[in-house]
């Protein structure tokens, strides 16, 4: 078990790794230079000043060997739109709200769907079954960001229990989490459904009743856990799904999260916060996919043993 | 002979399809004595199965419905047994072996707790007390090394091996009938006959009644003490191993004989299929199920069906060619 922990590690730092540096190249081949914004006629000699405090003087191989060293280190430099602040500063300031945001549109995601797609699934082909069903559809085919205008049009406008925009006490997470975790919400119903109705016809659940098992426990015992596995496996793509989302909410809802810097930062040139806002996102997925590769390991003893024959 | 331990009358069960009802079970009675072991046998489709999983109303419902007929238990019939009711005679009372080891088992549960989940049910004991129940219970089947093989997976036990822990997860709670279905069929040749050994040996060790279906004559040659031979949802005769191999009465008895080798007889005798095929169950037909492909079948078979026509104490078909009234002198 240890090794394949470290054996995922290792993958995770060479992922990361190479999205930096796929970053790092991509962004430097986008035309146009971030000190060259066509506007103020700037000296020669500021540009060049300014050239160097960036370290944008120096060849390409040079700056990103400097820039590894400051990502690894967690530096990230000042950021080029707003000279007097660090990328650092900006990005503490903006995590804690996305890092919520994200957090409980995913926990939201899983137990909901989980949840409702066990409902399903134990209620093949009743009312409550086409009822999640039909919720599910819903949740997969409106964009999330029709959903928030919805939301806030008709929820948040009309109850002062759901403040309509902005950020700071824990209803204000309610409406744009649900907006973002309906799409995810949705797959993991679906999918828990489908492997539900599946491992339900296993042989092995006929054993359990055979023994003289409850319903309840037969399903939370042995049915629930396998069925589980595939859905744990999605869980590294629905995590993308919503820190790309996020970006779109927090921009809807005006919440002071990261997601703008990052929008920002890309038609600004902005390269260390482009950088920054990349390593901490891609940072973030790969440490899920990490986590699930793992989770893995613990819901199905089979892998474990695979990877200690390789 | 007092009350049987299980005794079944009349007992009938249909799946309702988008086709229509198939009739899957069609009025079986047989009885099982405490301590000895009845084989079904037939071909694939007879009902076998759904015979077994009825007794423990395994049956998916719906589709599938016990239409008719008792299942007594020690007296009490099961066919009326509430779900909680029945939930205490599996795998207290009745224990039951499946045909496929490998998908029997939950691949991602420990092999300890598959085999005292049941008893940790049925029974007020604690979790050690029931490890050491599993203990026992692996050195009855003959796995070595019990203690640490209770903290292995599924997957790491050979196909021989897994049924084996099936046998002990079916004994856990020390049952008075072991039901197998086909328990060897998935197994290698020489695996199988330990298997066969492993239940001649549980039985003289625990005195546990087993039923066992198989297609497999030479298994039930070696392990049974009375055999029904069951054809398209009935049982067409039924007797003492002795009585069903050296004194087959119905055609389709001698059938299933002549369609397996022989290893005492002669050599050159050539296997003789059983042609055609059984029955369509949505509609069986108004006579005996086996008329159309009986070489022996006289008119009255095709318009009446037969009833069952005893031989001996223990012997008896269901074929007008046995029926009293079939072999009075004219
Ligand atoms: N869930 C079900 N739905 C519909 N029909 C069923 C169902 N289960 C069994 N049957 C039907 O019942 C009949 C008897 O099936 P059963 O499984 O008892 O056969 P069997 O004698 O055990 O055969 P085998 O030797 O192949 O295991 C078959 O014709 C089958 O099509
Ligand atoms: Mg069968």
């Amino acid at each position: 078990m240890l090794k394949y922990i470290l054996k995922r590690f290792l993958w995770m730092i060479l992922t990361i790794w190479v999205i930096v540096t796929l970053t790092f190249f991509l962004m430097h081949a986008i035309p146009g230079d971030p000190l060259d914004m066509g506007d103020t006629g700037s000296s020669d000699a500021a540009s060049a000043n300014l050239a160097a405090y960036y370290n944008l003087d120096q060849p390409l191989g040079v700056q990103y060997v400097t820039y590894l060293k400051n990502v690894a280190t967690f530096d990230f430099g000042p950021s080029m739109t707003s000279r007097s602040r660090d990328v650092n500063d900006m990005i503490e300031s903006g995590f804690p709200a996305s890092l919520q945001l994200g957090i409980a549109s995913l926990v939201f995601s899983v137990i909901s769907g989980v949840f409702l797609g066990v409902f399903a699934a134990l209620r093949h082909n009743k009312m409550i079954d086409y009822i999640t069903m039909i919720i599910a559809v819903i949740g997969i085919s409106i964009p999330n960001f029709i959903q928030s205008m919805l939301f806030i049009n008709y929820i948040a406008v009309n109850v002062d229990f759901f403040p309509i925009a902005r950020w700071g006490t824990w209803q204000h997470v309610i409406l744009p989490a649900l907006a973002l975790a309906s799409g995810p919400m949705a797959i993991i119903a679906r999918l828990t459904r489908s492997n539900m109705l599946e491992v339900l016809t296993q042989d092995y659940i006929r054993t359990a009743k055979a023994k003289g098992l409850t319903s309840f426990q037969i399903v939370v015992k042995h049915a629930l856990r396998n069925a589980l596995l595939p859905v744990v496996t999605i869980m590294g793509a629905l995590t993308a799904a919503v820190l790309t989302g996020s970006f779109v909410i927090e921009r809807i809802f005006s919440i002071p999260g990261i997601g703008q810097y990052f929008v920002n930062s890309i038609s600004n040139r902005d390269y260390p916060m482009i950088m920054a806002t990349t390593v901490i996102y891609s940072t973030i997925l790969v440490v899920m996919m990490f986590i699930v590769d793992i989770l893995y390991g613990l819901i199905d003893p089979r892998i474990k043993l695979h990877s200690k024959e390789d | 002979m007092g009350q049987a331990l299980l005794e079944i009358n009349e007992l009938a069960v249909s799946f309702s399809t988008q086709g229509g009802e198939v009739q899957a079970v069609r009025g079986v009675t047989f009885a099982v004595e405490k301590g000895e072991t009845v084989a079904i046998v037939g071909e694939s489709g007879c009902g076998k199965s759904v015979t077994a999983q009825s007794i423990m109303r395994l049956i998916p419902e719906p589709p599938g419905r016990i239409k008719n007929g008792t299942i007594h238990m020690n007296g009490k019939d099961l066919a009326s047994l509430s779900e909680k009711q029945m939930r205490g005679v599996r795998g207290k009372q009745i224990g039951m072996i499946f045909q496929d080891p490998m998908t029997s088992l939950n691949p991602t549960l420990k092999v300890g707790d598959q085999l005292t989940e049941g008893i940790l049910v049925h029974q007020k004991i604690s979790k050690n007390e029931a490890k050491q129940e599993a203990i026992n219970l692996l050195n009855l089947v003959g796995i070595a090394n019990p203690e640490e093989r209770l903290n292995q997976y599924p997957h790491q036990f050979s196909g021989g091996m897994r049924q084996r822990l099936m046998i002990a997860m079916a004994l856990m709670c020390k049952p008075e009938l072991l039901i197998a279905d086909e328990p060897t069929t998935a197994l290698d040749v020489t695996i199988q006959a330990q298997i066969i050994d492993l239940f001649k040996e549980i039985q003289r060790k625990t005195g546990v009644a087993i039923i066992i279906i198989t297609h497999d004559l030479g298994v039930v040659a070696q392990i049974a003490d009375r055999i029904n031979v069951m054809y398209a949802g009935e049982i067409v005769e039924t007797g003492t191993v002795k009585e069903i191999f050296y004194d087959p009465q119905h055609p389709y008895t001698r059938g299933l004989l002549d369609s397996v080798p022989r290893l005492d007889g002669d050599r050159t005798q050539k296997l003789i299929p059983i042609v055609g095929s059984p029955p369509d169950l949505f509609s069986p037909p108004e006579g005996c199920a086996f008329a159309a492909r009986c070489d022996y079948a006289m008119d009255v078979c095709l318009s009446h069906d037969p009833e069952h026509t005893k031989l001996t104490d223990h012997h008896y078909t269901k074929c007008w060619l046995q029926d009293k009234r079939a072999q009075k002198p004219f």
